[in-house]
């Protein structure tokens, strides 16, 4: 069942809130502008920070298929787009030899036809049937190198693809395609320009809680403010990398695990490692400085209502 | 803005007035140093059409969406923003227009000026001031000239380079041969000595015969130059070395891609940008305009902890070779810049360190600095005169005798401290 794309973008948050993903006014807009317009959207932010849960949140709310292409360096035509299944190729070859058919044209047609294409994510994307386009995850797309950034351009703007033995896939209804980056790397402004870019930022307190209180409902609520109101103020000091939401429910979980009720210092240093993922901040956490916040951020809870 | 300066069409043209402005707000956007194409404010135009105008907020994002292209420019495009549609109020008269029934305003009243446009206008001069100020910081002067640890901010120019030296320094880098440094890609090429089989190339091949013969096809891995990631020091004692060296990055920025240059004295600065300059007189007079600290102070660790912080993850990838060019003569503490210089190691393939002083004959590895940074570099080289700099060349293409062992220079040092 396939759901109609949301024609407002009150519509769009009320899409997303209804799976649980808790966004802010301007990711619903780019999100609602770009399936609107059919322009893929470009993602940025740093990891954790929700940017690969758009895309699969948005295919599950529209009932549409996810097909997920997952960058890698060396990442080329033959395992993103399409291959030919070589081996079933040789033996279909064999086989004619032995029955005495080598008409050629007949061969050509037949060797390099659908039956022995092996199709990749892109292909399959291409392929959808109207009114229900998949959607099209681009995952991590600076891990990859600049020649396959080249070669998306194509298919974004086209939406077609050439295979020289085949000839032109167009698509009967483009894909909603969905590219995300943890800029390592800048991605060319020639990308960049056909899409619409969003950067996905750390949520506000108050977001981030109503975030914990979806995805982590075991949590009591006195321990959610408690761990949010700490998450949103490790954030604020430079650390080498600041924890992101999903580092946030994780941590909320763990705590729940622990029965804990609400955050005491035993709880935080027993748990830091869900936290914080380098040990230059785990060490400087622990040489007192969560102490403190943790300090702080009971003081301040107990002074606001 | 003329037609900013054309009230009567308000009326007449609601449509037409607001992608004039959403227009002139692009060009204005692109004034203030965003990139944005003529094709985007078509695209701007189109947007606010899909998403209608409800509300100061969305179409803030609307805009945003389609005008912005980087994360840096975020703030720039918040100021222009605010700046270019309050003046007149005129989002709330293009709401106005659009919706059937007025809504509520979402804004803070303004007073209506006396001659507005003229004003809207004026702001929006001085908006353009106000984004470069931010951007760029004000930096406090020091007086004290007197420790060289102190964040002595001079520029210096590079014209100060005597006649003579710049012509031998220009042909000795334009004779020179860049290094051939090669890594493997996990792509392939088709490569008749190949070692791998190509099958695809194979199957297409044996079409010509109809099948009958099935040739094999080699291919062999694309090979590509490693990023190249320089960090240069240009503290009083170091200047000298860099301003030459720095002709010979350019000379490398010029042929490859991916090469990331900064300079650190007690800040550090990304001076990539700079660097892409085609006449390298050009670029290097915009490096020492980019740089605050020239010939100042050095603070190895800080500049090489920021660097970890803010760089290394966004220009260390896909086997970056570092080269680090300083004397290792570190006044702050040493502790912290043997950490740095782990993590430093760690995050990249290789760390080439350059150091002007291992052309005196007596060095040895004594100082403290030197002795923390030591243990964490992987090729310890002399860069004193161009003709180092064709060693780096070959350095860089791989090989490096013994000379160039960090063991070995720890290892004299301890003997000669023990003797």
């Amino acid at each position: 069942m396939t759901s109609k794309l949301p024609a407002s973008i009150d519509e769009t948050e009320e899409l997303l809130d209804g799976q649980n993903y808790v966004a802010d006014r301007a990711l619903a807009t780019v999100l609602f502008l770009s399936l609107k317009m059919g322009r893929p959207l470009f993602l940025e932010g740093e990891a954790g920070v929700g940017k690969t849960e758009i895309a699969k949140v948005l295919a599950a709310a529209l009932g549409r298929p996810l097909i997920r292409l997952q960058c890698y360096e060396g990442l080329d035509v033959s395992s993103a787009l399409y291959e030919w299944n070589y081996a079933a190729q040789m033996i279909e070859i064999r086989l004619r030899e032995a029955s005495g058919d080598t008409s050629k044209d007949a061969m050509r047609s037949d060797i390099f036809s659908e039956r022995f294409l092996i199709r990749r994510p892109i292909l399959q994307a291409l392929e959808g049937e109207p009114g229900y386009a998949p959607v099209l995850l681009i995952d991590e797309l600076d891990r990859t190198d600049e020649a396959f950034e080249a070669f998306l351009l194509e298919i974004l703007s086209d939406n077609q693809v050439t295979i020289p033995e085949l000839g032109t896939i167009r698509a009967a209804e483009p894909p909603i395609v969905i590219i995300t980056t943890n800029r390592t790397r800048e991605i060319h402004d020639a990308l960049k320009r056909r899409c619409l870019y969003h950067w996905v930022d750390y949520p506000a307190a108050e977001r981030e809680l109503q975030i914990v209180r979806r995805k982590a409902p075991q949590a009591n609520a006195e321990l959610a403010a408690e761990l949010v109101a700490f998450v949103q103020r490790l954030r604020k000091i430079d650390l080498f990398k600041a924890p992101g939401v999903a580092e946030t429910i994780d941590w909320a979980n763990a705590l729940t695990e622990l029965n804990a009720v609400a955050l005491d210092p035993a709880h935080v240093s027993d748990t830091l490692g869900v936290l914080l993922k380098y040990h230059d901040d785990i060490q400087r956490m622990e040489r007192g400085e969560s102490r403190e916040i943790l300090a702080e951020v009971k003081r301040e809870l107990a002074r606001a209502p | 803005m003329s037609a900013v300066a054309d009230p009567p069409k308000v009326a007449a043209d609601p449509d037409g007035k607001l992608a004039d402005n959403i227009a002139y707000f692009a060009r204005a956007l692109r004034k203030a140093g965003v990139k944005v194409g003529p094709s985007a404010t078509l695209d701007a135009i189109a947007a606010v059409k899909t998403a209608g105008l409800t509300s100061r907020d969305d179409f803030y994002w609307t805009l945003h969406a389609v005008l912005i292209t980087r994360h840096e420019d975020d703030a720039v495009f918040g100021e222009a923003f605010r700046l270019f549609w309050r003046s007149r109020e005129l989002i709330e008269k293009m709401i106005a227009m659009f919706s059937p029934k007025a809504p509520p305003r979402q804004s803070e009243r303004e007073k209506k000026r006396a001659g507005e446009d003229r004003a809207a206008e004026a702001m929006f001069e001085g908006a353009q001031d106000r984004i470069t100020k931010q951007e760029r910081p004000e930096i406090e002067i020091d007086a004290s000239l007197t420790v060289s640890g102190n964040d002595v901010l001079r520029q210096k120019d590079f014209a100060q380079m005597s006649v003579r030296e710049i012509e031998e320094a220009k042909r000795a880098i334009a004779a020179l041969r860049l290094p051939s440094d090669w890594i493997a890609t996990r792509r392939f090429r088709p490569d008749p000595r190949g070692d791998r089989i190509d099958p695809r190339a194979m199957m297409r091949a044996s079409m010509r015969t109809g099948g009958d013969l099935v040739l094999p096809k080699f291919r062999s891995r694309r090979e590509i130059h490693p990023p190249l990631v320089v960090l240069a020091d240009i503290s009083g004692s170091m200047s000298q070395y860099t301003r030459v060296f720095l002709h010979f990055i350019h000379a490398l920025t010029e042929k490859r891609r991916r090469v990331h240059t900064f300079l650190f004295g007690t800040r550090l600065t990304n001076v990539t940008r700079q660097m892409r300059h085609k006449d390298p007189d050009e670029a290097l007079a915009d490096c020492a305009g980019a740089v605050k600290d020239w010939s100042g102070g050095t603070r190895i660790g800080e500049a090489l902890a920021s660097f970890n912080l803010t760089w290394s993850r966004r220009v260390l990838t896909q086997g970056a070779v570092v080269i680090l060019i300083t004397d290792g003569l570190e006044r702050d503490s040493v502790d912290e810049l043997s950490k740095q210089m782990e993590r430093l190691h760690k995050s990249c393939r290789r760390l080439i360190w350059l150091n002007p002083l291992l052309r005196f004959d007596g060095f040895s590895a004594r100082a403290k600095g030197v002795r923390a940074m030591l243990p964490h570099v992987d090729e310890f080289r002399s860069v004193h005169s161009l003709e180092a700099m064709s060693a780096l060349c070959d350095a860089l293409s791989g090989g490096g005798g013994r000379e160039t062992d960090p063991r070995w220079w720890m290892n004299a040092a301890d003997r000669a401290m023990a003797a």
